[in-house]
């Protein structure tokens, strides 16, 4: 092994500027992809994490998924109905407190009950449709970061008067409504109430920020006009990835819908998987080019050594020796590829870290960037892999040189 | 034709070698040739007589259309391209009319460099080897020299030694002398000599100069392709 080593280290040291040009080609093409790949995974981290934040991770909804089966369909395997008009019932989770404790007795994670009522907010010949949420601010952290997130007074401000509204930021900007403000909420049944402004809250996601208030329960269910109504459950989970299955078992304890975060988000999960794939896609275009580069320095290494081949095959080494020095050869441009790529992307991850810009949908003014073992491990090894397939092509050919005619050439 | 042999090291048996193309060409026909140990045989005949591509069929760098080699009484038609090089590693030596020196490699790893490959020594008795060969033909002077620092002479006395590193018993030699001047010449000449009497060593060197072909102790005329004279100048001791 090491006779093959030493042959091909003084091949390639032999030649430094064009294995250094064919290593600067790795080098690029690992140190952007890292730098892609980080941007990518970072923008995709940091807003799986404003939206875990921003929302319950599992929300329990006075709905059933399927409409429940018929006397006569439990009867008769044959039976099957569709087309009933749904039963008039009753809104609202059935014995929520009950169905909070049951929850509670086994959930990683905490239960807060809610009222979510659509209203239109009118403020100075402001119209705004929006989610008005009666929450219990006690249990509020439990669920949310809306504790956190208040700006101007903290969440107990809505015990301080009468129908006490807190507004996101954004939509208190949208009508002009200041804390303090007198605000009208009106339902779509006609329901009327006037409420006071205590507090907004900013969290980070302009689709929330700009469309939800909250609101005590109990002003929830005058709006609803329902004394004791509960229609979501809200769960935060410990571990906010597990939400799905959690969610099913819900599903399936209950009988209510429940809907995990990714549910409630497949289409950006989606366009995850799709933005994933393309960046795999540019990155693997990117070495690709790249392994270029190895090929051409491989292939005219092997060219201007034929005689050398010649040689060593005459001398009594194998095809599977002379193949291996320069398999070896696009393995060592590969490595000093890699390991300068992974120096390069790193010092780019650095400096986009850097830029800071203004993003109109989220309140992060730097790039948000990952830096992950993965994003190296995975350049690396495409670099190793594209390196050696391009290197191998020349190495073969090498190797099935007939020394006799390159002999017969040579003298 | 070929001469009574006991024991031959190396045998051509009705080896034939064409090469394929619009018009094959016939480079060695019915090459019948038996070789012994410690002989000193001149391959000689006119240019595109098949002198080195018959050396080359020897030498298992080429395959025979028809007939065999081979080597000890051993048939080399069946063995693939690892066993060919292995067989060429440890039983065989070459050296070219031009030395064939690996350029980026000292004098010393030169010599080294078939001793590693076979892998039979260990380290410190390859470079004990190594400095003992460069030494025995006056090069323990240049051993960390490159190629490109020695003179015709000097290079192609490396190219003698680096074809003993494994001690084949036989030694192939294409045109040995056919780039050198008279007095380097004489001195490769003078070193095959003492490889077959002193160490008792088989040389088989393919030849343009008549009267160095004479100076050796069997002559091999080919024409053609086919051998047609084939005559000992004096009894291998």
């Amino acid at each position: 092994m090491s006779l093959i080593l030493d042959i091909a280290w003084t091949h390639v040291k032999a030649r430094v500027r064009q294995t250094g040009f064919a290593v600067a080609g790795v080098a690029t093409g690992v140190g952007f992809s890292i730098m892609m790949a980080a941007l990518m995974q970072g923008s995709q981290d940091d807003f799986t994490v404003r939206l875990i934040n921003a929302l319950p991770h599992i929300t329990v909804i006075d709905e059933r998924r399927t409409p429940p089966p018929q006397p006569a369909e439990t009867l008769y395997a044959s039976a099957e109905i569709h087309g009933l008009t749904p039963e008039a019932r009753r809104r609202g989770i059935k014995n929520p407190l009950a169905s909070m404790a049951a929850l509670e007795a086994w959930l990683p994670g905490g239960v807060a009950p809610s009222v979510k009522v659509q209203a239109i907010i009118r403020y100075a010949n402001h119209d705004v449709a929006t989610s008005v949420i009666g929450i219990d601010p006690r249990r509020e952290g439990k669920v949310s970061d809306l504790p956190k997130q208040m700006r101007g007074a903290t969440l107990n401000a809505l015990y301080r008067a009468t129908n006490a509204i807190v507004l996101g930021d954004r939509l208190a900007a949208k009508i002009g409504a200041r804390i303090g403000a007198n605000i009208t909420l009106q339902t779509s049944d006609g329901t009327r109430i006037g409420a006071q402004v205590v507090g907004l809250f900013h969290a980070g996601v302009s689709q929330v920020d700009e469309s939800t208030a909250y609101v005590l329960a109990k002003t929830g269910q005058i709006l609803a006009k329902q004394t004791g109504l509960i229609n979501e459950l809200r769960v935060r989970l410990n571990d906010p990835m597990n939400s799905r299955a959690v969610a099913a078992r819900i599903e399936a304890d209950t009988g209510y819908k429940s809907v995990s975060w990714q549910e409630a988000h497949e289409d950006l999960i989606s366009s995850f998987i799709i933005r994933n794939v393309i960046m795999y896609a540019v990155v693997g275009a990117i070495l690709l080019v790249a392994s270029f580069g190895t090929y051409n320095i491989i292939s005219t290494i092997t060219h201007e050594k034929a005689r050398d081949i010649a040689i060593m095959k005459s001398l009594g080494l194998s095809e599977f020796t002379v193949r291996s020095i320069f398999v070896i050869e696009a393995l060592m441009i590969g490595l000093a590829g890699a390991l300068t790529g992974f120096i390069l992307g790193y010092l780019l991850c650095l400096a986009l870290g850097q830029i800071e810009f203004k993003n109109p949908f989220l309140d992060s003014n730097r790039l948000p960037l990952a830096y992950e073992y993965l994003h190296y491990l995975l350049a690396g090894s495409v670099a190793l892999v594209s390196s050696v397939t391009a290197g191998y092509q020349p190495a073969r050919k090498a190797a099935r040189m007939h020394p006799v005619e390159i002999i017969r050439g040579a003298t | 034709m070929s001469a009574v042999v006991a024991q031959p090291l190396i045998e051509a048996r009705n080896v034939t070698r064409i090469l394929p193309g619009i018009v094959p060409t016939t480079l060695v026909q019915d090459v019948d040739l038996s070789i012994g140990s410690n002989e000193f045989v001149a391959i000689t005949g006119p240019s595109g007589s098949g002198k080195s591509s018959l050396l080359y069929l020897l030498g298992l760098l080429d395959l025979p259309t028809t007939g065999e080699v081979l080597i000890r009484g051993r048939a080399t038609a069946h063995m693939d391209e690892e066993e060919r090089a292995r067989t060429r590693l440890s039983q065989l030596g070459f050296v070219f009319q031009f030395h064939f020196l690996l350029p980026e490699f000292t004098v010393l790893d030169n010599v080294l460099l078939p001793m590693r490959a076979l892998g039979a020594l260990s380290q410190d008795g390859m470079r004990a080897r190594g400095h003992e060969l460069l030494g025995s033909l006056g090069l323990g002077d240049h051993m960390h020299k490159l190629p490109d620092q020695l003179s015709g002479g000097q290079r192609q006395r490396v190219a003698v030694a680096r074809a003993l590193a494994n001690e084949p018993p036989l030694i192939l030699a294409d045109e040995p002398t056919g780039s050198l001047d008279s007095k380097s010449s004489g001195q490769v000449f003078a070193l095959l000599r003492e490889l077959v009497d002193k160490y008792g060593k088989t040389v088989v060197a393919v030849t343009h100069d008549m009267a160095l072909a004479e100076r050796m102790d069997r002559h091999v005329e080919l024409l053609d392709g086919r051998i047609v004279k084939d005559e000992p100048h004096r009894v291998p001791a």
